[in-house]
Parts: C-alpha cells; structure tokens; sequence
C-alpha cells in the first residue's frame, strides 16, 4: 500500500459514519495528502467510490485485506 | 461545481424514522450538498434535547422481530402494555451492536456539517410545544420559507 499521511481506523462503523468520519479528517488536511482508511463495513466499498465521484477527492487505492476494507484517498 | 441543494421534510417522530433524514442530511452535506431540513408535526419531536424516540412493533408487520416473533406471536400482543419500551430497547441494542450511530449523534453531525434545521411555527403553536425543550441553532418559520430553499434544490425529500 503506498504512503499515506494520515490514518482513520472506522472499523466496527456502519453507514453513514465511516464517510462522515472520512470527510472530517479531510477537511483538516491540506490538498495533495492522502488519507487511509479502514472500514469493517461491506456498503463502504460503493459509499468510498461515489464520494471520491461527488467530492472530487481522489481515490488512489481500494482493496480488502484481512478481512478489513483499506481505501487510500487523496485530498483535493 | 456548483453547491447542489437537498432539502428534505421530516414528519416522523419514532425511533426508526428519525434515522432516514438525519443519515440523508448528514451524508449529504459531507458530499458537498448545502441541505435543509424542515421539521413538522411528529417530526419536531427529533429536535428536543431529550430524544425520548421510541420504536412500535404495533401496526407494523415488517418489522424484524426475534425468535421470528414476527411469523407466531399474535399481533394484539404488540398492544400490550411494556411492549414498545421492550422492543425500543431491544432496537437500540442492536444498533449499537452494529456500529449505527445514535440519533443524537447523526444529528451533531449534521449541526457540525452546517445543515439547516428549520422548525414548523405551525406546528410548535398547534401543539403547544415548549421550545425551551428544542436543541439551540433551529429557525422557526412556515410553509413558505420552506419552498425558499426547496424550490431551488436539486433534490427534495418527504420523509
């Protein structure tokens, strides 16, 4: 998994709290950095792809590993 | 891009139906959406700062209950006395058992995120409630002002 500057662990979360969680963290990063994060929820896989649409955001990666759902977002 | 608009009304006052506009709302502004939320009738009740929200097997047969209560167990015996603190408790486990967030917690976020919650006059007069029991930042208004916003949005939602 490439760099990230940022880590948000929203597993055990569901709908809609890992992407308002997400979209928290963001607003206190700055343009170009990247933020990981971790979800245990099955919907969040669809939820991350159509925020990165709607936001802009980029979504450099999204992958599920151990069990656990990895997304890599670049802010914009 | 322009800001898109989402307004919804929100008419409901029990456990489950408070959830459709505060997630909606919520959701929405983290996408970008400038969102309004009109509360009336039943709907105010999701403003107090005591949530006393409670859900009712009664009347709803689609309602997940457990044991498959809900193929066997007779449906009088959803009136009887003690079943709706039974079955909102019950609710409110699950959801925590889940991750879902609490009612009071989807509607800080929505403060937190800017949504707009307008409070129907009419209906606040109509049954006499206490605004004093309201959380802080609501606008009080009426039909009109509500279509201010909505006549303008890109969605509009009545819940």
């Amino acid at each position: 998994m490439a760099d990230f500057d940022q880590e948000l662990d929203a597993s055990g979360l569901n709908c809609p709290l890992p992407i308002l969680r997400a979209k928290k963290t963001l607003n206190g990063m700055e343009g170009g950095q990247v933020l990981h994060v971790i979800a245990t929820d099955p919907g969040s896989v669809k939820d991350f792809d159509a925020f990165a649409k709607q936001t802009g955001n980029e979504l450099m990666e999204s992958k599920e590993e151990g069990g656990k759902f990895h997304f890599l977002i670049k802010k914009s | 891009m322009d800001e898109k608009k989402l307004a919804i009304i929100a008419t409901k006052g029990s456990l489950d139906w408070a959830y459709p506009p505060f997630i909606l709302a919520s959701t929405a502004a983290a996408l970008g959406y400038q969102t309004q939320i009109f509360f009336t009738f039943y709907g105010l009740q999701l403003l107090k700062k005591d949530l006393t929200l409670e859900v009712s097997p009664l009347g709803n047969p689609g309602m997940p209950m457990p044991m498959g209560m809900d193929k066997w167990f007779p449906v009088l015996g959803t009136a009887l006395p003690g079943m709706q603190s039974v079955m909102t408790k019950m609710m409110k486990q699950k959801m925590k058992s889940k991750g879902v967030a609490s009612v009071e917690e989807l509607r800080e976020l929505c403060q937190e995120a800017e949504v707009k919650f307008i409070a129907c006059q009419m209906t606040v007069d109509l049954f006499d409630m206490d605004t004093s029991a309201f959380i802080d930042g609501i606008e009080y208004a009426g039909a009109a002002a509500f279509f201010e916003f909505a006549g303008d949005s890109d969605i509009c939602l009545y819940i």
